[in-house]
């Protein structure tokens, strides 16, 4: 069995390709002056450039972290290029009939037709290539609701008095070493912003693609929902297939005020690496979001990329009755290794909160959930449950599971169930004897394992995770 | 249709079956019965293909072809259906997606269309009507939590479903009652058309009762030990396979 799982498990990445587009690209190299030159390409304003010079003074202080259940070679933060952005992008196209050719056709061949006739109904999608933001669609439509939807740039001018109320006030700058980066050098990402009472009338999305060598990808995504408000968001990734090492070290703050709703859904599929576990994206991502009263934050993602993934999308659960969910898919073959989970910090009474983590390791691969459940003194009646599922396909692969519970309220209830199963011999079997190849068996079954999340998806994204399961599942065809 | 020839078989170190001979033709049913540990899930295995189970010398050919030389799907899209002893769970995977992935990887196998949605779902509803489970069965996991009883009766769907050339039961009978008994030879009845072949495995006579068999066997250590028609079973019934022993030397 082992061998037509192996075979079945031979790599293949569809988003390996390279795109010839001539960029603007910094050299390689961090100090104070990188930064100056940065937030001035991107005419910032001058409070901009104060905040991410203290970002990068609090950096230089702090210590990467190593209690990851992760291995990897130390990234040497000069030999990296912090700003990247296609030529054709210094004047900023002011429509979709200006974007360089052949940066739509990257998209086009990553499935992303940025063409709105051709669009998914009832998706705006938001481009991010390398540093900058290529083109948002749908703009007016939103518009007419009040809903701002732009890069987080183009936020800078046009809304900055938003944008400074809100940044950092949930990942502060020096919250941890990869976010306190981020806020030293981020490039770009997305600005969303729900007025009171608006229910989004459409999908938001961001597709975040690196293409340049030697550039790292710091990403800034921050999302408002004003009191009563309601939006789903969801951001996809790739990157070609290179032999280095390519870091990725995003921060995304939501902020969702009483009795709103942010549904944030992620498809994360950034190269891997090879067999061998050589190249490949780094992924050290802070996620989190503030839920003030009566208020719902959901993170949904699938994770099947990058080499080495450090993510834990949290919530805290600040106001009254606010509820926190994580759900989550995470695949690792290969070499990859996975550190992965959640925080849901209740600070609230009533609060609830809802984990269910389903990792599935196969190859040589190692994957790690890692969850922090922390009731506070206040959070009077409330309340977690957590599953935690394991899936190993062959014998050379590690689930690992760290959950940790802190309680300081005597009437909060923590409930937690972990289970650790096998693609069984039986279960191959029985499919292949009812006329299935084992590819596609197996890819059943890893489906079939994790129900649970991609019913939490949004529909025309379910179908999205179903099949880049089977794609990284796959062997031969794709 | 089928012909097997002299067939010695192994699990890891132990061989098991130890020249096996049996001829079918279209349309027949085959009782294969036998004390546990005689070999017969061992021979539905070995004719399904099934990893482990090595095939040391002798031949098994379908319709002309050598079976041994076929993967397991493969097999399973020539038309060889096994229901199993101990049918296993897909937890997450409903028995329709299941089933609808099957059935059309056999039909593309068979040069044959997918079937439209509408097809699929009237088919599906009917498979489970001929063996009494309730619609909301194609929603729920494979054997996902079934009853024993329920397990066999989905292995029945499936056949009816699949439409094999071959379908070999192992021990469909056991752990059930005579109201499901009676449900699962009443689906199994269903499908015999003079073309459809049967292996029925099992350990007790009854089930023969409502499967009539065309042909009997009793299998002991590996091998056929003694062959005839309906009322072999019935002897088998009245003085056990303690004569087994006597005959071959041989723990019953
Ligand atoms: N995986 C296995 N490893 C070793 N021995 C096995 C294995 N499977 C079956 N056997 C042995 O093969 C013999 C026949 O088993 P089986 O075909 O299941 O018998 P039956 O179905 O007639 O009860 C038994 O002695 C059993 O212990
Ligand atoms: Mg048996």
């Amino acid at each position: 069995m082992s061998e037509q799982i192996d075979q079945a498990l031979a790599r293949k990445y569809d988003a390996g390709f390279v795109s010839e587009i001539e960029s603007e690209t910094f050299p390689i190299g961090l100090d104070e002056d990188v930064i100056a030159r940065l937030s001035a390409i991107k005419g910032e304003p001058e409070w901009m450039l104060e905040w991410r010079l203290k970002a990068y003074r609090t950096w230089l202080k702090m210590d990467e972290p190593d209690w990851a259940h992760v291995d990897y070679p130390k990234v040497d933060y000069q030999s990296i290029s912090y700003y990247s952005a296609p030529k054709s992008m210094s004047d900023k196209p002011q429509s979709l009939e200006e974007v360089d050719p052949e940066l739509l056709r990257t998209y086009e061949k990553l499935g992303i037709p940025l063409h709105e006739q051709e669009m998914l109904a009832g998706v705006a999608v938001d481009a991010v290539f390398d540093s900058v933001s290529v083109v948002t669609t749908f703009r007016e439509k939103l518009e007419e609701a009040g809903v701002i939807f732009c890069p987080i740039s183009e936020a800078l001018h046009k809304y900055p008095e938003l944008v400074k109320k809100y940044l950092g006030t949930v990942v502060p700058r020096g919250d941890n070493f990869f976010a306190a980066l981020n806020s030293a050098v981020f490039t770009d990402g997305s600005f969303v912003y729900i007025p009171k009472g608006v229910r989004c009338p459409m999908e938001l999305s961001t597709y975040f693609r690196i293409n340049e060598q030697n550039t790292g990808q710091f990403e800034r995504t921050l999302i408002v929902a004003e009191e009563g408000s309601h939006v789903s968001y969801l951001e996809g990734c790739t990157a070609p297939q290179r032999d280095e090492n390519q870091l990725h070290a995003a921060v995304v703050e939501l902020v969702a005020l009483d009795d709103a709703e942010i549904k944030y859904s992620t498809v994360q599929n950034w190269y891997p690496g090879d067999e061998d576990g050589k190249g490949g994206i780094y992924n050290f991502v802070t996620k989190r979001g503030l839920c003030e009263k009566n208020a719902k934050i959901s993170w949904t993602q699938v994770e099947t990329g990058s080499a080495v993934t450090w993510k834990y999308p949290s919530c805290i659960l600040k106001g009254d009755n606010s509820v926190g969910e994580f759900y989550s898919v995470a695949l690792t073959r290969g070499r990859q290794q996975a550190d992965t989970g959640t925080k849901m910090i209740h600070l609230g009474k009533n609060t609830k909160s809802t984990i269910i983590s389903k990792g599935i390791s196969a190859g040589r691969s190692d994957n790690a959930y890692r969850g922090l459940v922390r009731m506070g003194p206040g959070a009077e009646g409330a309340r977690n449950f957590t599953e935690c599922d394991s899936l190993l396909i062959g014998d050379q692969c590690g689930a690992h599971t760290f959950p940790y519970i802190e309680s300081s309220n005597p009437t909060a209830i923590v409930e937690h169930e972990a289970t650790t199963s096998k693609v069984s011999d039986d279960q191959l079997f029985l499919c292949r004897q009812r006329g299935l190849d084992p590819e596609k068996a197996v890819s059943m079954i890893v489906n079939g394992f994790c129900k649970e999340v991609f019913r939490e998806l949004p529909m025309e994204f379910a179908v999205e995770a179903g099949k880049l399961l089977e794609i990284s599942l796959e062997g031969s065809v794709g | 249709m089928l012909s097997i020839n002299d067939l010695h078989a192994r699990v890891e170190d132990t061989t098991i079956l130890k020249g096996l001979d049996l001829e079918i033709k279209p349309g027949e049913v085959h009782a294969i019965m036998g004390p546990n540990g005689a070999g017969k899930s061992t021979l539905g295995y070995v004719l399904s293909g099934r990893d482990g189970y090595e095939v040391e010398s002798g031949s098994v050919e379908m319709n002309g072809k050598d079976l041994l030389d076929m993967e397991v799907e493969e097999r399973a899209q020539a038309g060889i259906f096994l229901a199993f002893q101990y049918p296993v769970e897909i937890p997450g995977v409903s028995n329709m997606e299941f089933m609808k992935e099957s059935v059309n990887a056999i039909r593309e196998a068979r040069g044959e269309n997918a079937l439209s949605s509408a097809e699929f779902l009237k088919k599906a509803k009917d498979a489970c009507k001929q063996v009494e489970l309730p619609l909301d069965f194609l929603k729920r996991g494979v054997n996902e939590g079934f009853s024993g009883g329920e397990k066999k009766r989905n292995e029945i769907m499936q056949l009816i479903m699949l439409e094999p050339k071959l379908a070999i039961l192992d021990e469909s009978d056991s752990g059930l009652d005579v109201d499901a008994l009676q449900v699962v030879a009443k689906g199994v009845n269903s499908q015999r058309d003079g073309e459809r072949s049967f292996i029925v495995v099992t350990h007790y006579q009854r089930l023969l009762d409502y499967i009539q068999p065309d042909y009997v066997h009793i299998i002991s250590n590996g091998k056929i030990v003694k062959s005839g028609g309906p009322e072999l079973a019935k002897e088998v019934e009245a003085s056990g396979y303690a004569w087994l022993a006597e005959a071959e030397g041989v723990d019953a």
